[in-house]
């Protein structure tokens, strides 16, 4: 029973970490139609920047902030100088244009910083809580409640604010929005900052128990990917409850089958995914007019 | 059940929408046959549960008295069975010639090792399928656009050449849909010499079209669908002077200006 | 008149058997021999690639999984079934071949998106099981390769690899053309371009998009088996995402659907590399700064472009 629940709280706490992924890609693609391969870079690059910003001399909190900040650029960057032009190019295209700037930061980051693994310390500390025969470190709660204010903070954004619900407006329909007087453009740029701020967050909430180097953005990006497909592509909740759901077969299936194969676990699911439910648990099914 | 072409009771739905309902056709060897109607009235969607390209939900369709309901577009190929679109599925990035090639494919030799060897059966039949090809360009009037790319064919060239690609199989029957769609009085008079020398050769030709000139004139009978059921059927006369059609057509209203004149 | 000859398949592959032949003249010592010869292994998977995706219109993002069959194949058919290296190579085609028959029916149904991703995580797959079955693969650290024996004779070293290669290259681009310009190419090129009007002209395009995947895969696989032969040493790297990802891009850069696009790219992202190795820390920073430029300046790839060009001028 203990064993269960710790793959319980192992498996909601890494699929937190999912979510956010997840809700980063749904976001971009939602407003764009593009997948962000990039994505897990954004998560990279909180953690990283902020562990060698505090190396710096910056204390960590500030560091933190900085590591987002730094990490919007890249994430409006990206969209500026490498979407933005491509506009209206093959989904071949866009994949590999997505795919290059991932490929690019990840070489950055190698070459900036380093290629080893860092961490900083949780703020809560190391000793686990224990309940039930089960252990979950702090920073475990730390990263539970950090994704429910982000899906909620983002919830109001969108709802709430206008700029919100014109970024909800380009994403149902560019050209009525941009009829309506919305720069979709900018729109779209600031899906690209805010997912990247999402990433960013989830890296540097991330980094005490997973750590983090130049290359955790590459299975990231797949994984966060996988739990948007498995959610519905371009749904939030999806995003949030796919997340959540890979993280549990993840621990799962590496706890009682094999631990060797965990990472194959994301694949499997996307492949089971594509082949049975395309539309994922909260998609809708399109069709083909001819 | 003497037709080339029989369509039994045919149904289908969308969504909870009825798009077709009790549809029954017997289109005679030879003949040139139109399917007309208000926009909407199911006539794309009778098109493509007869091509394969999505199965009824009742009824059936008989090609020289089998069977075929539910087989898909390449099986229907095979047997006789080709058609246009009314979007222009035309191969855009290969140029005129080689699309009508293409259409050629069901009487090519399939065998893939021969292909990768370069044979010299394959190349005698590129050559022939070439010439072939050639001629049908002719026959629409595109001969010295052969080695054009597709994408940069004027549109009433590039709904000849769909006919064309469509005949390079020998097709028994040909459905047409809407081949004059957006063409100018000039355009849709080619189309109109096309289809009547494609019906020359003993194509049976099934026409799906808005332009009311074009269907009256070459058409032996017409068949008027509205709202997903039939309406009328016979011969342009008949058709024409029909008040349920005419009424279709311009509402309850105004049955003076006949929009079938 | 040169547009003829140009037009002609056999003017590519004489090009190609021109260069070949060649290049040793130019380009004398081992070093360029040894670049030769990998941009020619790399260029017979990367024409594989082309098929299925510039021609048939498809998409692979795990292409290097049935490259790492290939490099296997060759190291544990001697060790663990006993086979000749030959043997081994040929199994290992044969292997990726049958896999690909295996995957490709449900994975091909895909489109677009879907597709990319599907065959991203098969090739995550493949790379996972040479990097985690180590007892079997020697796991990250890789294993060893035995030599070839031709004749009785261990092939060995630049000279002989880049014969084997450079000739290898022309015979899958001879075939490759042969199959462009035959009516199963111009099944591949309908399907591309529409599949509903392909269907309805009688091309069965589940058979057709079944066909160049396989034909793909075995491409690549005997590439990887040439690849590790070369090397006599193997690693999951060949199977690796980044990889998949390189061939994509030799592929794409050169110019999709054009086969002196698949060898040009290839070359230009395996001698990129050696131009670099002074700055071998930046090569993922300018490989991912190719691929950006350009896909957003010459997506249509180099030699499309060219030839673009050169046309318009000559018009």
């Amino acid at each position: 029973m203990s064993e269960f629940l710790q793959f319980t709280f192992s498996g909601l706490t890494v699929g937190a970490i999912y979510a956010l992924v997840a809700l980063g890609f749904t976001l971009i693609y939602d407003t764009s139609q593009v997948i962000n391969f990039a994505q897990g870079e954004f998560v990279m690059l909180g953690g990283m920047t902020t562990v060698f910003a505090a190396a710096a001399g910056i204390p960590l909190p500030l560091a933190a902030i900085v590591a987002v900040l730094i990490t919007v650029c890249f994430g409006f960057l990206l969209y500026r100088l490498a979407v933005a032009p491509a506009r209206g190019a093959s989904p071949v295209t866009l994949i590999i244009i997505t795919i290059g700037a991932s490929i690019m930061m990840r070489g950055l980051a190698a070459v900036v910083f380093d290629k080893n693994f860092h961490s900083f310390p949780s703020l809560l500390g190391d000793k686990p809580i224990k309940i039930d025969g089960a252990a979950i470190l702090p920073q475990s709660l730390l990263i539970f409640v950090g994704a429910t204010i982000i899906v909620v903070a983002l919830w109001l954004f969108v709802n709430r604010t206008l700029t919100g619900k014109s970024m909800l407006a380009t994403a149902a329909n560019p050209l009525a929005a941009r009829l309506v007087g919305i720069n979709t453009s900018r729109m779209i740029g600031m899906s690209f900052a805010v997912s990247a701020a999402i990433g960013a967050v989830g890296g540097i909430l991330a980094t005490p128990i997973a750590l983090t180097s130049y290359s955790v953005g590459t299975f990231l990006a797949l994984k966060g990917f996988v739990a948007a497909m498995l959610g519905g592509m371009g749904n939030p909740i999806g995003a949030v409850v796919g997340g959540l759901l890979l993280g549990l077969f993840e621990q799962f299936g590496a706890g009682y089958l094999s631990s060797q194969y965990k990472d194959a676990i994301a694949v499997v699911v996307l492949l089971v995914v594509l082949f049975t439910m395309p539309n994922g648990l909260f998609g809708k099914a399109g069709i083909e007019r001819v | 059940m003497s037709g080339l072409l029989t369509i039994e009771n045919v149904g289908i739905s969308f969504g909870g929408i009825q798009a077709l309902f009790g549809i029954s056709l017997d289109i005679r060897a030879g003949e040139i046959f139109a399917v007309i109607g208000p926009n909407g009235a199911g006539k794309t969607t009778l098109f493509n549960i007869i091509s394969g390209v999505c199965p009824p939900q009742q009824g059936r369709v008989l090609l020289e008295g089998c069977d075929v309901t539910g087989l898909p577009p390449h099986q229907l190929a095979r047997l006789g069975l080709s058609r246009t679109f009314q979007n222009l599925q035309i191969f855009f990035r290969m140029s005129a010639i080689e699309n009508v090639m293409v259409g050629r494919h069901i009487h090519e030799e399939r065998n893939v090792l021969a292909h990768m060897l370069a044979l010299p059966s394959v190349r005698r039949q590129n050559r022939q399928t070439r010439e072939t090809a050639g001629g049908l360009l002719a026959l629409v009037g595109l001969s010295d656009l052969a080695d054009t790319p597709a994408g940069s064919l004027s549109y009433g060239a590039l709904k000849r050449l769909e006919i064309a690609r469509a005949v390079a199989g020998e097709p028994k029957i040909l459905l047409l849909d809407e081949p004059a769609a957006g063409c100018n009085p000039v355009e849709t008079e080619e189309i109109d010499e096309v289809i009547k020398t494609i019906s020359g050769r003993g194509i049976t030709v099934v026409l799906v079209e808005h332009d009311m000139r074009l269907v009256m004139k070459i058409s032996n009978r017409i068949h008027v669908l509205d709202h997903g059921t039939t309406l009328a059927q016979g011969d342009a006369a008949t058709v024409r002077s029909n008040p349920a059609v005419i009424a279709a057509y311009l509402g309850n209203r105004g049955t003076q200006h006949s929009a079938v004149g | 008149m040169a547009r003829r000859l140009f037009a002609s398949p056999y003017a590519l592959v004489g090009a190609i058997v021109l260069v070949v032949i060649l290049l040793p003249l130019i380009l004398t010592g081992n070093f360029y021999l040894r670049v030769a010869a990998l941009v020619y292994i790399n260029a017979i998977a990367v024409i594989g690639l082309n098929l299925l995706m510039g021609y048939a219109g498809q998409v692979s993002l795990g292409h290097a999984g049935f490259f790492g069959i290939g490099a296997y194949a060759v190291a544990l058919g001697p060790t663990t079934l006993g086979f000749p290296v030959w043997l081994s190579l040929v199994t290992g085609a044969a292997f990726s071949g049958l896999l690909a028959f295996v995957v490709g029916r449900p994975i091909l149904r895909l489109r677009g998106h879907y597709l990319a991703v599907a065959t991203l995580g098969l090739g995550l797959l493949i790379w996972m099981v040479f990097n985690n079955q180590s007892e079997l693969t020697g796991g990250p650290n890789g294993m060893q390769v035995p030599r070839l024996m031709l004749f009785g004779w261990r092939a060995v070293g630049p000279i002989i690899w880049y014969w084997i290669s450079g000739a290898t290259l022309v015979f899958c681009s001879w075939i490759a053309l042969n199959l462009i310009n035959s009516p199963t190419g111009r099944a591949f090129r309908a399907i591309h371009d529409s599949e509903i009007a392909s269907r309805v002209l009688g091309i069965d395009i589940a058979r057709y998009k079944l066909l160049v995947f396989v034909l793909s895969a075995v491409y690549a696989a005997i590439a990887g088996s040439y690849f590790s032969l070369f090397d006599g040493f193997v690693t999951p790297d060949t199977a690796g995402f980044l990889r998949s990802i390189e061939f994509v891009v030799m592929a794409v850069l050169g110019g999709l659907g054009s086969i002196l696009g698949s060898i040009v790219g290839a070359a230009l992202l395996v001698v990129l590399p050696q131009a670099l190795t002074v700055f071998h820390e930046y090569e993922e920073i300018v490989l991912g700064l190719i691929m950006i430029v350009f896909m957003i300046f010459l997506p249509g790839g180099i030699v499309p472009s060219l030839l673009a060009r050169w046309r318009w001028r000559t018009a």
